[in-house]
């Protein structure tokens, strides 16, 4: 194949366009200039390539030359990626550190999975048997918790001619030979897959398990599902990042992929720092040790931000093919669809609403498509799934705008932060009026069995409880509380109980950060009996003023901070307590 | 003739702040053009797009007086560059770099590119050294912590000016000595507030310790997107080749952003909200951005970017992209101005998102977290009550209601009103804060642990 050397003909910040292209194809990676900065083609017309250029272009002159790769932009796959953290078109940070110091310089080189590192590489097929896509040949230990298994490629089929046996191997040894309709193929621990296609599955499913966050707003009022989708809207400041950061330290995935698209710099270290030294409630390992990171912050280069999406969902693919349970967090998708919106502006595309691509839409939708409870490609049956949650920043926190309504137009889950609430520093700001989850009835299942029997219908009456308080709320704007008879007043205590304590959640105490289902259910239920002692006991003429003096109630508030090897004896006790409470109340009364 | 000596005098179009050359070659995208007019006066541009023969240049100090016959441009071969050096400290720099005051230029140690390179963040240190500034409400609430950026969102008329010279001069890290290195950006404000700022660090002595970059309210406007660049590229240096704390004061961001769509316009690129280009909080973020702690080092840049919000309007896109890019802010209320509560701070929109990790046990006081969300709990509380006593009147309230609304109003009579050269420490702030609390039930304390409440809640006040 003869190389395509073009030249530069203009520079327009992350936009260049190349004179001399004909040949090259839509999406296909180029190098630009004498520094050989990374680009992309994103518009041909004639013998001129349009190319987003993922790097800065300071400098830059007219008649440089841009050449060729004829390759579509892809991500490297193999042992190494997890605990690493990469730029948007997965360089790794921690390399390009080693190289070029404290600041990012440009046209750096760095492989993404290192060439000399060697793995301890176990085959797990043998000569002779019939392999195909995601089929497992052999397994590798990438970190304490998380056994790789290397796949064949989606697109590769046939017999096992030969295989390694157990040893030290780099990523780019020779493991395997198949034999394939097209002849031999030799199969390394590394393989290539282009970011912008989605790797192939053989069925998708339903999502039907919980994915359990431990964040009792999410899991008991709007949860996600395994293979689910979720959006987070919010305005600066309503906690879209510290849920996201919530959500990939405590949910229950096996691989957390953490993508940072046009955010603040010191978030991703903030993970960087956290995340070695948290320990996951379920394999007492360090979170580290199943999450993988894309940063490409917001001083770093806009058209990569298109990029880190991609890279993402890709690598996130890459382990659902292994069998495992990924979620994927993307802060914030905003960016992203600005990153479109800027790239489509210098390409004098169209505009679309507010200035967007009209392709908005599409490619939101593709992205989120890219979820799934999937059966795999391969001969064993087995299934994996890619949760996705995205954050969405609407300018001046207003969800009317076109990146939210785009993205609510397909995710299932809408979790609608709210200023208000965060103003009064009640986290998460999640509105529990405003959000909405399409898996309920599918998660219930999960809970029921596991947890108790009766959570949906407690759930269901907190729920109710909330949505006539609001109604109650309207009532007391006009009147003031203490017209309200005595039945009503109770609810709104009730009401209180629930928002206050249990859709209040701290990410930053050691303890209520985390919250185990049953621990979620036996609050629930508790506070749920409160309200119906309330009731029992305004029936019994007691005065709302002497209800709100017990000490129980007090008890109740903090059930969240109780620690979670104490909570089933200290919840037993603190019912016992309540219970006499009530009733002393009562007696005296009835006295 | 080398390239850079070449004087092409092919103006083709001028229009607002951009001009045309044609008949270019070797143009680089962002490169420095030096510009003179038909009457001998240099100024300077940089290129925005740059063709195979032809370049569009912005003019800083702005178009008027250039034509398409005489005037020449010629394009000195780099991206526009500050020279460096620790000979700075103590100066005055106009918007394009060169002295203001009546010193000899300064002999630069090395030449850098102003827009910087962005940190790898696996090379940040995260931040979290308490700066105490001496105002209860940043102090007690919204925590400042070395290597943060966080704005102040002001009105027009509002002395936002006072209270960052007051955080200029008060600003310490407990137990270190080290004082801070102020870097002074000014866009677009007026000489009268510069010269608040100015005599201020003249009376506490700052003004040795001080670099100031100035581009006042009759100064060019295009100039006003290069200066915080230099200004940062500037505080970069100090903060990470000579080991100094920099505190960078950006005033006022709204000016900028104003610049940003004079260009933005007169390129006739599709706009984003309100006008503003659709790239604006990528502009803005690559000078935010250029705030933080690097690991191994031992300095820090600390930001406080000032913007005066339009109409007073949070969600307009000046404040809003801000506040989606720093780590917070602390926004300042005409209604509290109004009832002459000094500084004005509106507690309930106020964020540090770095707080959490800057304070607690031996950083600030094992009850601070505690105490912080106790009172925002209680004055949303006292807030939300004041509407609706507005409505049917304080006697449908309860008892417990009452003591919450009593709590708001003392609550800015107390903490938030202090004096412009009051310096509280932190325990003062978190004594006058347990003050307020115990006006209210024990039983109402629950975001503060039993222990801290046993510990720190002063005796209850017998009622009379
Ligand atoms: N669950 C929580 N518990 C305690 N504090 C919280 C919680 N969620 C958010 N906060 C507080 O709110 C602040 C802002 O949250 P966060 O940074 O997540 O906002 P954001 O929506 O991501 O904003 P932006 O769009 O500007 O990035 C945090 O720094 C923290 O102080
Ligand atoms: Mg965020």
């Amino acid at each position: 194949m003869s190389e395509i050397v073009g030249k530069i003909v203009r520079i327009s910040g992350p936009v260049i366009e190349a004179d001399n292209m004909r040949g090259s194809k839509m999406y296909d990676v180029v190098r630009v200039g004498d520094e050989n900065l990374i680009g992309e083609i994103i518009r041909l017309n004639e013998d001129i390539a349009t190319v987003q250029v993922y790097e800065d272009t300071n400098g830059l002159k007219p008649g440089e030359k841009v050449i060729s790769t004829l390759e579509p932009l892809s991500v490297e796959l193999g042992p190494g990626l997890i605990t690493n953290i990469y730029d948007g078109i997965q360089r790794p940070l921690p390399a390009i550190n080693k190289q070029t110091g404290d600041f990012i310089a440009r046209g750096v080189e760095a492989h993404a999975l290192d060439r000399k590192k060697k793995w301890h590489f176990k085959p797990t097929a043998k000569p002779k048997d019939k392999v195909q896509g995601c089929d497992a040949i052999g397994e590798v230990q990438e970190s304490t918790i998380i056994l790789h298994k290397i796949i064949v490629p989606p697109d590769i089929q046939g017999t096992l001619l030969s295989i390694e046996k157990e040893g030290d191997y780099t990523v780019e040894d020779d493991i395997a030979v198949v034999a394939t309709d097209k002849g031999d193929v030799k199969l390394r621990m590394l393989q290539r897959w282009p970011v912008r296609k989605a790797r192939p599955v053989a069925e998708k499913y339903d999502p039907s398990l919980a994915l359990i966050t431990g964040q009792r707003v999410i899991d008991t009022f709007f949860p996600i599902a395994k293979g689910g989708t979720a959006a987070i809207p919010g305005g600066f400041g309503t906690g879209k990042t510290v849920i996201l950061h919530q959500l990939a330290k405590w949910s229950d995935a096996q691989i957390i992929v953490y993508v940072g698209c046009g955010e603040r710099g010191n978030e991703m270290t903030d993970v960087l720092r956290e995340f070695p030294e948290l320990e996951d409630p379920i394999t007492h390992e360090p979170l580290m040790n199943r999450t993988v990171l894309i940063a490409n912050t917001s001083n770093m280069p806009v058209a990569a931000r298109d990029a880190s999406v991609y890279t993402g969902i890709t690598i996130a693919e890459y382990y659902r093919d292994m069998g495992y349970d990924v979620a994927l967090m993307a802060d914030s998708t905003s960016r992203w669809a600005e990153a479109m919106r800027e790239i489509s502006g210098r390409l004098e595309e169209m505009p679309g609403e507010e200035g967007y691509p009209a392709y908005l839409a599409s490619r939101l939708a593709e992205f989120y498509e890219r979820a799934g409870r999937v059966k795999l490609l391969g001969s064993k049956n087995k299934e994996g799934s890619v949760s996705v949650m995205g954050a969405v920043s609407p300018p001046g926190g207003d969800f009317s705008e076109p990146v939210s309504q785009n993205t609510l137009r397909i995710v299932k889950v809408f979790w609608a932060l709210d200023a208000d609430l965060a103003d009064k520093r009640h986290f998460p700001s999640i509105n529990w009026l405003k959000s909405y989850s399409l898996y309920l009835e599918e998660v219930s299942d999960w809970w029921e069995k596991t947890v108790g029997k009766d959570w949906l219908k407690l759930r269901n009456r907190a729920m109710a409880l909330l949505q006539k308080e609001s109604e109650l709320q309207e009532i007391v704007k006009l009147v003031g509380p203490d017209a309200l008879p005595p039945r009503e007043r109770g609810l709104l205590e009730s009401a209180r109980m629930i928002r206050e304590n249990y859709l209040q959640q701290s990410a930053f105490h050691e303890v209520d950060t985390y919250c185990p289902g049953k621990k979620q259910y036996e609050m629930l239920r508790l506070m749920l009996k409160f309200s119906d002692k309330i009731q029992e006991a305004v029936e019994k003429n007691v005065h709302i003023d002497d209800i709100i003096s017990i000490k129980s109630r007090e008890t109740l508030a903090r059930t969240g901070t109780v620690p979670n090897e104490e909570f089933e004896k200290r919840f037993k006790s603190l019912e016992q307590e309540m219970e006499n409470e009530f009733n002393s109340l009562i007696k005296e009364r009835v006295k | 003739m080398k390239r850079k000596d070449i004087e092409y005098t092919t103006v083709s179009e001028v229009a607002g702040p951009l001009m045309i050359v044609e008949g270019v070659k070797d143009v680089a995208y962002n490169e420095v053009v030096k510009i003179r007019t038909s009457y001998g006066e240099e100024r300077t541009g940089q290129v925005l797009e740059a063709f195979e023969n032809k370049a569009v240049v912005q003019v800083f100090e702005g178009t008027r007086g250039l034509d398409t016959k005489n005037t020449s441009a010629r394009f000195i071969g780099e991206t526009m560059k500050l020279g460096v050096s620790k000979d700075m400290v103590g100066r005055v720099f106009d918007g394009t770099g060169n002295p203001l005051d009546n010193a000899p230029p300064i002999i630069p140690e090395e030449r850098r590119d102003v827009n910087g390179d962005p940190i790898n963040p696996c090379a940040r240190e995260y931040p979290r050294e308490f700066i105490q500034t001496g105002i209860s409400t940043i102090d007690g609430l919204n925590t400042l912590v070395r290597g943060q950026k966080l704005p102040i969102f002001s009105g027009s008329g509002l002395p936002h000016n006072e209270l960052a010279a007051q955080i200029a001069r008060q600003a310490k890290v407990l137990g270190k000595e080290e004082k801070f290195a102020v870097v002074f950006c000014a866009m677009g404000i007026t000489s009268e507030e510069a010269n608040l700022f100015i005599k201020d660090f003249e009376n506490t002595g700052a003004l040795e310790r001080t670099v100031m970059f100035l581009n006042l309210a009759d100064d060019p406007t295009i100039e006003r997107i290069i200066l915080p660049r230099m200004a940062l590229t500037c505080a970069e240096y100090l903060a990470f080749d000579l080991n100094m704390h920099v505190l960078v004061i950006l005033t006022d961001m709204t000016n900028y952003a104003e610049s940003l769509r004079e260009i933005a316009a007169a390129r006739e690129e599709v706009p984003g909200r309100r006008g503003y280009p659709g790239y604006m909080y990528t502009d803005l973020a690559m000078n935010y951005e250029r705030a933080g702690r690097i690991k191994g080092k031992k300095g820090s840049i600390t930001q406080i970017p000032m913007l005066t919000m339009p109409d007073d309007d949070i969600t307009h896109p000046i404040p809003d992209l801000t506040g989606y890019i720093t780590e917070g802010q602390i926004v300042l209320e005409r209604g509290l101005h109004k009832k002459s509560i000094y500084p004005p701070i509106a507690v309930l929109p106020c964020l540090s998102r770095l707080m959490d990790r800057g304070i607690g046990k031996d950083k600030t006081r094992e009850d601070h977290a505690g105490v912080s969300n106790q009172l925002y709990a209680a004055y949303a509380e006292g807030c939300d009550l004041r509407d609706l006593v507005a409505i049917v009147g304080e006697d449908a309230l309860s008892d417990r209601d009452r003591k919450f609304l009593q709590f708001a109003d003392e609550f800015e009579k107390r903490f938030v009103s202090q004096g412009n050269h009051e310096d509280r420490s932190i325990e003062q702030t978190l004594t006058i804060a347990w003050e307020l609390l115990s006006g209210l039930p024990v039983s109402e304390l629950k975001k503060i642990d039993e222990t801290y409440i046993k510990k720190y809640l002063p005796p209850v006040k017998e009622e009379k």
